[in-house]
């Protein structure tokens, strides 16, 4: 008799003899629905080989983790998002963050900005600054960073449609403090993808959209070495209510199309590959999270090698930003969001992350007041420093539950991977719905389960009291709206207008060819070109998007 | 209730005016009866299109293209989205006018959705007094928009002049779907999305179609709408791009065509007969089975009737007679 | 006499924000509690949903906001609306709107104020409870 059948007839008698004792409930299904087993033994994972399936971390097929000594080298960057208001205000709030130990600065911008629209557009009515920083201009960008030395820090910008004017304008920055494009460290957003799928924050057609990706690719591969062009993102996806098991396969087929399009353009893949980078969600299934990493490295490294014919170890890592569910923070006792936040980081962290944001726990309510993006930064402190956590790599490896889980998931993601294929590719599929529907399945069928008490949210449908919430919140002035006004009106006076023109036009002329459009972005950003007027000429060139809707 | 300023509102063009008609017809068929009691001499100048086609084929976009088309032309354009209710829940998602691209002003265009609440056949019941609401609005063209799947939906043809289906390469199952009921009411074909590989191919096989249907023949002295469709006109068939715009003008040429067919085969008269039949059929069928029921769950003679059926002494079609002497219908 | 009333809702998002899922949601839901729904999509201006108003006559309008713009736009198509001689439908605010901005809308004429983990069926209720007609 072989081990695996020494171990099934002892689980089946083990199992009879629970057989009458009544469960919690009738199955127990993780966020994707996938049926979790009462006990996970060897059986569950009979064919197990550590060298293929897992081997070492920094090495393939990454399954451990990124790199080699992962926390024990360098713990993951605390990057808080971070932005309201004016240039001012958030310049001040990054001053306190890196007072307090945040080690990398994240942008959110405001919703005007992000659409690319100025902030004397009436479309921008009641926006301004209320979502993230109000930046129109290179004089904006100025004051964002004033007394904060680009050299030393790594700066993320969650930016999307007008990703490579943000990057122009950070380069430019720099550029007045002294230095140079190959110094910088951070990354832009710049995921267009997942704005059809999910976010909805889109301003092209996906083709022209596609084009300017790849160019910010380009550009940062030979100009700006330590940049990355794109964060793959998955955590929009899951905010839109995916399951875990469609933001990983959603998010890594989104992957694969960008490298498909930088090898189109004739990039060799271990040139670029190096340069791409992910964000994930962390939601409440602590071990689906970490799986679904651990799952995510695997992959993109096999796909990597075996699809795309990578050669260099940097092409196949899969690095990651998280940041902790959104969608989990509740209104209702808003302080039991830093016991959830606390989970949903530490999953994380076993994960295997880069960097982290964890949300403040007033974040379902408003954007956060000082005292609670320090109480989440803390709580990425105690999980570094007094958890234990790190001291090891990878500790979960070798559990029977967490090594199946991840097969599962990897196996699911793959069977989606087929059916994106099936459609044509990723855009065929988003131009048919398919990500949408799914989406919007997902999340209607969430919301039932949480409306029968299928699923149990503390304090929502579950131990629910109904006492008031007496959490001081962030305001906006609304006089920022009218300053930024004000503000853009007297630039555009100021500066050299002819100058600002012969850009725009030679922008436009760029974007008619198929030049890199980045040096001419670069160029008309020098002369305090608002972002609104640059998005408005390529959208003379390109058009504008509509969205086929369902629902 | 009083609807006579709403009326004379309507007359001056007032869009509110329009919207709050519609709802009352839509809710109460006997303010329908006051309503369109009111305005019917005010109709009959719009033209008629019914747009049908299965999902996936771009109805909507195709739509608002056409639609800007006919606002260049300074024509006043009536949109009517019809879609079903959910059998289940009774309710319905309404989910064509956020698909119109609308490129065009809402100051010339008319959009309105509309749940067909049960009724099969494709339309509501409403849809032909919303019509003639539209119509006396001043609306020169009136669009009718429904899905056209099985072979149920094809209400359309009873109140449209024009049936234009649409189709799409690759989507396979289009013909498979519109194979009979909608395909022998059709009198424009328009394979849309025409930059799509397999347009060409898509022509063919309607074409195809339409040849193996004509081999059946029908006393040709039989004018009425539904012969005159297979014997009188060949359904056209054409392509277009609903993005770009192309071919629209061909199309339009198209529906003109089939206008003035109607008028000087003299095929329209049937087509009003036959029109204000159907109309006139289903308003009774909706009194009569009101008062029907009545009879049935109220009187007391026909509770009669019943416990005799009960015991097996009467069955149901004597019955149906014996009520029908009863209403001195027979 | 024969009435075959439904009730009829608009659910709408004004503004830049996209994040539509507490929508589409709410508007499947309210569909299948047997109400008719249209769902006008993303990036609405307050002339959109206005003009959508006039055109379908719903019964309720229910706005969708989580950017902040709230106060500058719900008055704005309160305002609108009553240009319009509107004034005898439901107009419903949800999703984040911090509760010292509640009595600054409700003196516009809003209601609701439902935000994020309110029980779909509360939203629905409150739809058939408080309709204007």
């Amino acid at each position: 008799m072989t081990e695996h059948d020494k171990i099934k007839k002892e689980m089946e008698e083990w199992e009879n003899s629970i057989l009458r004792k009544k469960e919690r409930k009738q199955s127990f299904r993780n966020l994707s629905e996938i049926e979790i087993n009462r006990l996970y033994t060897p059986n569950d994972i009979k064919e197990f080989n550590y060298e293929l399936d897992l081997g070492f971390p920094g090495q393939y097929p990454f399954t451990r983790g990124a790199y080699p000594n992962m926390y024990r080298g360098q713990l993951w960057t605390m990057r808080q998002f971070a932005g309201f208001g004016n240039a001012e205000q958030t310049n001040k709030r990054y001053k306190f963050l890196i007072d307090h130990g945040n080690t990398g600065l994240s942008v959110a911008f405001s919703l005007h900005t992000i659409y690319g629209i100025e902030a004397t557009d009436p479309r921008a009515l009641g926006e301004i600054g209320k979502e993230g920083v109000a930046i129109d201009s290179l004089k904006d960008m100025e004051t964002l960073f004033d007394g904060i030395d680009l050299s030393k820090i790594s700066t993320s910008m969650t930016i999307n449609g007008p990703a490579s004017i943000l990057l122009a304008l950070y380069i430019v920055t720099a550029e007045k403090q002294g230095h140079t494009a190959e110094q910088l460290r951070g990354t832009i957003q710049n995921d267009i993808l997942k704005e059809y799928i999910a976010q909805k924050s889109w301003i092209f057609p996906p083709e022209p959209s596609m084009r300017i990706i790849v160019d910010t690719i380009e550009y940062c591969t030979k100009h700006v070495p330590q940049w990355y062009a794109i964060s793959i993102s998955g955590y929009h996806i899951r905010e839109a209510g995916s399951t875990a098991v469609q933001e990983l396969a959603f998010t890594l087929a989104d992957g694969f199309a960008y490298v498909e399009a930088a090898i189109e353009r004739g990039l060799d893949i271990d040139d670029f590959a190096p340069r791409l980078s992910f964000f994930f969600n962390s939601h409440n299934n602590f071990f689906e999270e970490i799986c679904k990493y651990r799952a995510a490295r695997r992959i993109w490294a096999r796909h990597m090698k075996g699809r795309y014919g990578a050669k260099q170890i940097e092409s196949m890592r899969l690095r990651f930003h998280t940041q902790t569910a959104g969608v989990s923070l509740a209104a209702q006792e808003p302080e039991n969001n830093i016991a959830r936040v606390t989970i949903q980081g530490l999953a994380s962290v076993l994960g295997g992350t880069q960097s982290l944001h964890t949300n403040s726990f007033d974040e379902a309510l408003c954007l956060p007041t000082e005292n609670a993006v320090k109480i989440a930064l803390r709580t990425q402190q105690i999980i570094a420093y007094e958890s234990g956590v790190t001291d090891t790599v990878d500790p979960l490896a070798g559990s029977y539950y967490v090594e199946w889980l991840t097969n599962k998931m990897e196996e699911e993601a793959e069977n989606y991977f087929k059916r994106i294929e099936d459609l044509g590719g990723v855009v065929p599929a988003i131009k048919a719905n398919f990500f949408q529907k799914e989406i919007a399945n997902a999340s209607y069928k969430y919301q039932r389960e949480i409306e029968n008490r299928e699923r149990k949210i503390v304090a929502v449908n579950q131990f629910e009291q109904r006492e008031p919430c007496s959490v001081p919140l962030l305001k906006i002035d609304e006089e920022v709206a009218s300053e930024q006004i004000r503000k853009l009106n007297k630039l555009k006076e100021e500066r050299n207008n002819d100058q600002v023109q012969e850009k725009l036009e030679r922008l436009k002329e760029a974007a008619r060819g198929t030049e890199n459009l980045m040096p001419f972005i670069i160029d008309a950003v020098r002369e305090y070109t608002s972002i609104g007027e640059i998005i408005n000429a390529l959208k003379e060139v390109f058009g504008t998007y509509y969205e086929d809707s369902i629902f | 209730m009083d609807y006579s300023n709403f009326i004379s509102q309507l007359l001056k063009g007032n869009p509110r005016a329009v919207a709050r008609l519609i709802t009352f017809v839509e809710n109460d068929i006997d303010a329908a009866e006051e309503i369109i009691n009111s305005i019917y001499e005010y109709t009959g100048k719009a033209y008629i299109l019914g747009i049908t086609g299965a999902p996936g084929t771009g109805k909507s976009t195709f739509i608002s293209t056409l639609t800007k088309f006919y606002v260049d032309e300074g024509k006043k354009v009536g949109i009517i989205c019809v879609d079903p209710t959910s059998p289940l829940t009774g309710g319905a998602l309404l989910g064509d006018r956020i698909r119109m691209k609308q490129n065009f002003s809402l100051k010339n265009v008319f959009i309105r959705s509309m749940a067909n609440r049960g009724q099969l056949g494709g339309l509501a019941r409403a849809t032909e007094d919303v019509i003639k609401i539209l119509d006396a609005y001043g609306c020169d063209i009136i669009i009718i928009e429904t899905v056209g799947v099985g072979q149920s939906e094809v209400d359309i043809f009873k109140s449209a002049q024009t049936v234009v289906v649409l189709l799409v390469p690759g989507l396979g199952d289009d013909i498979q779907a519109i194979k009979s009921g909608i395909m022998e009411i059709t009198d424009i074909f328009v394979v849309n999305k025409m930059d799509f590989p397999g347009a060409d191919k898509k022509v063919a096989e309607i074409k195809q179609m339409l040849e193996f249907r004509n081999n059946y023949k029908y006393d040709s002295k039989d004018l009425s709408v539904k012969y005159a469709k297979i014997e009188l006109w060949t359904p056209e068939i054409t392509k277009v791009n609903s993005k770009t715009g192309e071919n629209f003008d061909e199309l339009l040429k198209l529906i003109k065509k089939h206008e003035l067919f109607l008028k000087e085969s003299g095929v329209i008269s049937n087509y009003m007969k036959n029109r204000i039949t159907n109309e006139t059929l289903q308003i009774l069928k909706h009194k009569l089975t009101q008062k029907i029921e009545e009879l049935l769950t109220s009187n007391k003679e026909i509770g009669e009737y019943i416990n005799q059926a009960i015991q097996k002494s009467l069955d149901p079609y004597s019955m149906a007679n014996l009520i029908i002497k009863k209403l001195g219908l027979n | 006499m024969s009435t075959e009333k439904k009730i009829k809702v608009l659910v709408c998002k004004p503004g830049l924000d996209g994040h539509d899922r507490g929508a589409k949601v709410l508007a499947r839901a309210l569909r299948d509690a047997g109400m008719e729904v249209i769902y006008t999509g993303i990036h609405q201006t307050p002339d959109d949903v206005v003009n959508t108003v006039i055109q379908e006559d719903p019964d309720a309008v229910m706005l969708s906001m989580l950017s902040g713009a709230h106060n500058a736009l719900c008055p704005l198509i309160m305002e609108k609306l009553k240009e319009h001689g509107i004034d005898d439908v439901l107009v419903a605010v949800g999703g984040i709107i911090p509760d010292e901005d509640k009595v600054f809308l409700e003196n516009h004429g809003l209601k609701g104020f439902y935000g994020p983990g309110t029980n779909l069926k509360t939203i629905v209720e409150f739809v058939k409870n408080n309709l204007k007609r």
